[in-house]
């Protein structure tokens, strides 16, 4: 697949969630809301090697992945806003969203989608020789037990599996290597499967290696391991209270920082050490959350792969109207579904 | 007196305890950013980061109780207690009566329960009746800052495993962060009484297996918990008007369950309605039920409960939730038959 394909692709998904940020900032959409903004790359890279018949099995940040398997856009956007026309009748909701035509599955449960994969896998080698699954996690999830169970459930089964480890550097608000031990490609190297590593904000590379290790699968050589890293523009979830601090720590994060002050001066607890221990490590995750969110940051995957096409740059413009205008309708055809309804 | 919010009063509770008690840790997921003041003051050594592992850190969570920590598990949602079941069903319940009695785990699960913010069905589940069916565990539900601190603070003393529930709805903290993010573009059918109150100072310890009248009446008793005490106080206050007398109790505390105070109102009244977040077949509602059997009583008999898996969008999530009206039409049926 050419360059121009993919970036349509990665626009798609891009245009998408900040359609729905426009959605949940409005109050349409309730709940909690994580958006995959900055894994373009990755989602462009993978999904577009599967084809009909493949699993696909995804966690609460799913819509990249599905929009690039082309989930119908309207459905998931009526789904998000409570429809009965929803892609599941309004009853899943965003971490929830099931496509049984694409044999495509989401959790809000961390670590969920890795034995959901695994059993895709198996019953496509059983039932549609030459398909395969992918499972899509976050490096987070890596050390869920459920996930490291299914590393090795999937070496002692072969099954044609590939597990898409997106590593955005976080835990929720946690920084995840602070909670991670050893290197995730050597752990699942360890299970006994074949492990790479890619550069997830390069849409070319990941497609490539990808294409390797879904083809490997297909040809029954069994499961595959694949890290890639990417930013996490939009924080863990919308409206997340860490990186609402890290912007503004006079006016939204005033009440925290009084109550950890007033703790930290508080008589009993900790010594002097633990306590200095505690603000400098609460400094430094504020300090890395504001770093880490500025759109505009080189690693946004969609400024590199603006930057590859800069000689195709009608074309790509060309692409970025055609995209506007699918998701444009999208949402009209979403928000007129939920209007009807009202009137009803 | 203190005016705190329920999840405030959680905090609290938690803090003043740390600073008795040294055998007392905190771990969770985000456990320094998420419960920030705590980190400040009692260190890393003493509050833990947890990684994505429930079923690891509530397992060691029993370990490290068995040899001499006292330590607070806290949960997301009480929906992720699934991953950690064995580590709660099979091992911090069974160790006191598998060691003859000589071997106890004192230790506090944190878990922010219940829905109506649109969250969807796998992260608004109360599971109360689920836990409480477990021998060896405590299950405790505050309804109100007070209670929150009270139950907390008798939960930290307490010498074996405690599944402290906050509902969601109740604490504006859990509030802002799942349901809000930071939006004013969204509102919630939160009962005033029950998100802000005030906690006495010096507090009190609630104890275990008391139920507390929060409405006296002589028709018909609603029995219920969390969130269902402020409807059904509500439901409560609108039959008066239709010369209905409600008496409404606040269980507090599933294990060990006060069937006194249930089966004393049940008799007194005749009838019984429950009125129940969780779901409605093989749970709380039909354990009132049998209680009251068991006392030789025949009350009257309702439940208004959830009954099907929670649906993510707002309007069928409020109608599939134990709602005013709902608890209203079941009533009028009790009390009209």
């Amino acid at each position: 697949m050419d360059l121009p394909e993919l970036y349509r692709q990665m626009m798609r998904a891009r245009t998408y969630e900040l359609a729905v940020e426009d959605l949940w900032n409005t109050g349409l959409i309730s709940g909690e809301m994580h958006l995959g903004t900055g894994e373009e790359a990755v989602a462009a890279g993978v999904v577009t090697h599967l084809k009909d018949g493949d699993g696909l099995a995804l966690t609460h940040r799913c819509s990249p992945a599905l929009v690039v398997r082309g989930v119908p856009l309207a459905a998931m956007l009526s789904e998000m806003l409570g429809s009965e026309n929803g892609l599941c009748r309004g009853r899943g909701g965003h971490m929830h969203l099931f496509s049984k035509e694409h044999l495509a599955a989401t959790s809000g449960i961390v670590g969920a989608s890795l034995p959901t994969a695994a059993g895709f896998a198996l019953a496509n080698r059983r039932l549609r020789p030459g398909t395969v699954a992918v499972a899509f996690t976050g490096a987070g999830a890596m050390n869920q037990g459920m996930a490291l169970e299914t590393l090795n459930l999937a070496v002692a089964w072969e099954l044609p599996l590939v597990i898409v480890c997106i590593d955005n550097g976080w835990a929720i608000t946690t920084i995840s290597t602070a909670v991670t031990g050893g290197d995730l490609v050597e752990r699942a190297t360890g299970f006994g499967m074949r492990a790479e590593s890619v550069n997830g904000r390069d849409v070319r590379a990941v497609h490539k290696i990808a294409g390797k290790l879904i083809e490997r699968a297909r040809r029954g050589k069994g499961p595959s391991f694949l890290l890639a890293s990417c930013p996490r523009l939009d924080g863990h979830i919308l409206g997340d209270k860490l990186i609402r601090m890290a912007k503004k720590p006079i006016g939204e994060g005033k009440d925290t920082f009084s109550k950890v002050i007033t703790a930290a001066m508080s008589r009993g607890g900790g010594g002097l050490k633990d306590r200095a221990g505690s603000m400098t490590q609460i400094m430094s995750v504020m300090a890395r959350a504001r770093r880490g969110t500025a759109r505009e940051r080189r690693g946004d995957p969609i400024i590199s792969a603006r930057k590859a096409m800069k000689k195709l740059e009608a074309e790509r413009e060309r692409i970025d109207a055609e995209v506007a205008a699918e998701i444009d309708k999208a949402v009209s055809d979403a928000l007129a579904d939920v209007g009807k309804n009202n009137d009803a | 007196m203190r005016e705190l919010s329920l999840g405030q009063a959680v905090d609290r509770a938690i803090e003043d305890a740390m600073a008795r008690d040294d055998s007392i840790v905190f771990m969770g997921e985000d456990a320094p950013m998420l419960r920030a003041p705590l980190f400040a003051r009692f260190g890393a050594d003493r509050v833990l980061a947890t990684p994505i592992s429930e079923a690891a850190f509530f397992g060691a969570a029993a370990g490290a109780a068995m040899a001499g920590l006292r330590p607070v598990v806290e949960l997301y949602m009480v929906d992720f207690v699934a991953v950690a079941l064995d580590a709660v069903l099979n091992h911090m319940a069974k160790l006191e009566t598998f060691s003859g009695g000589s071997w106890k785990a004192p230790l506090v699960i944190r878990a922010p329960t219940g829905a109506g913010y649109g969250d969807g069905g796998q992260h608004g589940q109360s599971l109360w009746g689920s836990l409480a069916s477990i021998p060896g565990l405590s299950v405790v539900v505050a309804s109100t800052p007070a209670d929150a601190y009270g139950l907390m603070t008798t939960a930290l003393a307490h010498d074996g495993p405690v599944v402290f529930m906050e509902p969601k709805l109740l604490s504006e903290e859990w509030l802002e962060f799942l349901g809000r993010g930071g939006r004013n573009t969204v509102s919630f059918n939160v009962p005033a009484e029950g998100r802000m109150g005030e906690v006495p100072d010096p507090p009190h310890a609630t104890p275990f297996g008391s139920a507390a009248v929060r409405r006296e009446g002589s028709d018909l008793t609603i029995a219920s918990l969390a969130v269902g005490v402020h409807r059904a106080l509500e439901a409560a206050t609108r039959l008066h008007d239709q010369a209905i007398d409600c008496e409404v109790i606040d269980l507090r505390s599933l294990r060990p369950l006060d069937v006194t105070t249930v089966t004393a109102s049940a008799e007194k009244t005749g009838r019984l309605l429950v009125v129940d977040e969780d779901y409605r077949e093989f749970g709380l509602s039909g354990e009132l039920a049998a209680v009251s059997l068991e006392a030789g009583l025949a009350p009257r008999f309702g439940r208004v409960c959830v009954e099907d898996t929670l649906p993510y969008a707002r309007h069928l999530e409020d109608e599939a939730l134990p709602n005013v009206e709902r608890i209203i039409t079941a009533a009028t049926a009790l009390v009209s038959s």
